[in-house]
């Protein structure tokens, strides 16, 4: 029994995770090969050709995604390091308030908080009209369905998922470790590159992973906030499952997703990884 | 040429033309926080003089400052008043990057990610020094502090008393003009606390760089120390040789702090040619050198455990004497511990060495007599 005691911990874990991830999964995997339609129901035939049309009919998406993904996260970096650095290292007795101000957009809906966003940046919204009267920008300037407004959209989503991993790291950063640093003819900025950088990349390296993935995989920012040029490959699923019913290339889609992230973050693991930097760092 | 260069330079030149100079003066250096809004001063007017190639140690209870005004040598803390001088060159404003000090910090503060010869290295590359010199040096200090072969080793991966090497190679390799210490040895264990002592001090004479050692462990202080400042409550209340601060403590916390010392008072009976004789209780005489005491007065004298003899009859000579009750015997195996209480109510502590000749063996209850020479016990200022 005793012996028993640890499997016994993951079981509630790993039974949800079996039935309610795996399951599916195999589940999607069986359905992408099939063929038929949804009056005429579908038949596995084990069509793997659905996985290269897919690739072919939805590339542009493929690449907008993964370019929105990419520019969305570089930009969540630069806000979220010196936000986390401040809270880290200069918010005193105040740090818990500062965590919880980042956390509050939470407890609103992710849809509604973006809808809201549709609503203060509209043609005739809330921001523009009255700058449109004034003359400061031209009448027929807008911001929603841009690349900018769904960049924007997932910046402002997911910014919370980078500013946490990366406080963590800071905050452990031993503030003598940077005096050692001083004292040993670092100047501030070189005490920072040198030490405090590289002591905080594991949280850098976090928060892509918590952020980079649901970005490019996200629907609802495009959805909402961009227009047709926008669409992403989250919004292509979407409307090949709920609209066209067209369940195989639905699920091919969603598994050339799931592989090209996988490859994509092992790549970058490999590259950057903690170690390797940290090396590079020390130099 | 960097600014630290031209400091060492011309500090150096300065040495040169002067041994006089000393390596570090402090001058009327005071801290003061503001906690609570009220003004709270940790350092309270500090002046000393430490000299080139000494073993400083600024010893005292927690709080007492001692930490404090070493980060002000080190430029981590600015002082509210006075002047912090290295080597000649006023240095109150210069930051730390910009000072030639290194300090060991209590924990180490090892840079968890790099390997021991780059956090050794450290110091040389921000010194913008050649790779071939800084090759050089690193393995050459890796040297002394007995670490050749761990180059590659990352700092979790050692142990506490390899950690506090690192922590001094990384330091001492800059060789700069004077090297600080906080409580280095606070976090290992006494063997090897005792044997890095020695270790430090055979570093120390090796390399001739001026230590300024920060300690609350009067015994770390008394074994290494050149000279020791004993710091309480934010000012210095005695400077001088390790022997001295023991054989003749200036002020009462002095003595209490530095070993274990008696503190009793008398009043003085009568003055004889330079020194008083002090009456304690009824037949109680105990003389102390010095001038300026008047008949009446009242003096507290201090004398170590171990000076005082204990007889059963009344001892002859020009001895201070006092005679007490045996309230306790406790056996310390090298030693014999008495507690001894006097007439007034004072309790006096005496250490009898365990030799084979001793001829004392008081027993609890026991009335005896103590004794010892008039230059074992000092008169010791409020």
């Amino acid at each position: 029994m005793k012996r028993l005691a640890p499997y016994l911990l993951i079981l509630p874990g790993g039974l949800w995770l079996a039935i309610f991830l795996v399951v599916p999964m195999v589940f999607m995997a069986s359905v992408s090969t099939q063929e038929g339609d949804v009056v005429n129901g579908f038949v596995q035939t084990f069509n793997f050709s659905v996985y290269g049309d897919a690739l072919v009919q939805y590339r542009t998406q493929f690449l907008r995604s993964a370019g929105y993904g990419l520019v969305a996260t570089v930009v969540s970096i630069a806000l979220a390091y010196p936000m986390a650095y401040w809270i880290a290292f200069k918010g005193g007795p105040r740090k818990s308030t500062y965590l919880l101000l980042v956390l509050l957009p939470f407890f609103v809906s992710f849809v509604l908080r973006t809808v809201s966003w549709k609503f203060l940046l509209a043609d005739d919204g809330m921001l523009l009209s009255p700058l449109k009267s004034i003359g400061l920008v031209p009448g027929d300037f807008h911001v929603l369905q841009t690349t900018a407004a769904v960049i924007g959209g997932l910046v402002y989503n997911y910014l919370p998922f980078m500013i946490l991993p990366i406080y963590v790291a800071l905050e452990r950063v031993d503030p003598r470790v940077v005096e050692a640093a001083q004292d040993l003819y670092a100047a501030r900025r070189e005490a920072f590159t040198k030490v405090v950088l590289p002591l905080s990349l594991p949280g850098v390296f976090a928060g892509v992973l918590m952020t980079f993935v649901p970005m490019t995989a996200d629907y609802v920012n495009a959805g909402i906030l961009g227009g047709p040029e926008n669409t992403m490959i989250g919004n292509i699923i979407q409307t090949e499952y709920l609209v066209n019913n067209d369940y195989p290339t639905a699920a091919a889609l969603s598994f050339t997703l799931m592989a090209a992230m996988l490859v994509g973050i092992f790549a970058y693991a490999k590259a950057l990884g903690t170690e390797n930097v940290l090396e590079a760092a020390a130099r | 040429m960097t600014d630290i260069q031209a400091g060492t330079e011309a500090a150096a030149a300065a040495a040169s033309t002067s041994a006089q100079v000393p390596a570090i003066e402090l001058d009327g250096v005071v801290k003061e926080y503001v906690a609570h809004g009220e003004v709270v001063q940790a350092v309270k007017g500090v002046t000393l003089t430490i000299t080139e190639g000494e073993f400083f140690s600024l010893l005292g209870p927690s709080g007492c400052g001692k930490t404090t005004t070493m980060r002000m040598i080190a430029g981590f803390e600015d002082p509210s008043r006075g002047t912090v001088r290295l080597h000649g060159q006023d240095v109150t404003d210069v930051p730390p990057n910009k000072r030639d000090v290194n300090m060991v910090f209590q924990s180490y503060a090892l840079f968890p990610h790099m390997n021991v010869w780059e956090n050794v290295a450290f110091g040389l590359r921000r010194k913008k020094i050649g790779e071939a010199e800084i090759k050089r040096r690193v393995g050459e200090m890796l040297e002394i502090v007995a670490l050749t072969g761990r180059e590659k080793r990352r700092p979790r991966e050692m142990s506490g008393g390899q950690q506090q090497r690192v922590a001094l190679a990384r330091a001492l390799v800059n060789k700069p003009r004077a090297l600080l210490l906080d409580e280095p040895l606070g976090a290992l264990d006494l063997k090897l606390r005792q044997a890095m002592q020695i270790e430090l001090k055979r570093i120390q004479r090796e390399v001739g760089i001026t230590f300024v050692y920060v300690t609350h462990d009067q015994s770390e202080a008394l074994t290494m120390s050149d000279r020791i400042a004993v710091m309480n409550d934010g000012l210095v209340e005695q400077l001088a040789s390790p022997r001295e601060i023991y054989e003749s403590p200036s002020t009462a916390f002095v003595a209490g702090f530095i070993g274990t010392s008696n503190l009793l008072s008398g009043t003085v009976d009568r003055i004889v040619s330079g020194s008083a004789v002090l009456r304690l209780g009824q037949e109680g005489r105990v003389l102390v050198a010095g001038d300026g005491f008047q008949v009446a007065d009242p003096v507290a004298v201090t004398v170590r455990p171990e000076k005082i003899t204990i007889s059963t009859e009344e001892p002859t000579g020009d001895l201070s004497v006092v005679p007490g009750i045996v309230s306790e015997v406790v056996y310390l195996g090298l030693y014999n511990s008495y507690a001894v209480s006097l007439a007034d109510g004072a309790e006096v502590t005496v250490f009898q060495q365990n030799a084979l000749d001793s001829t004392s063996t008081a027993e609890r209850g026991d009335a005896v007599w103590l004794s010892w020479q008039p230059r074992h016990s000092y008169a010791i200022g409020s």
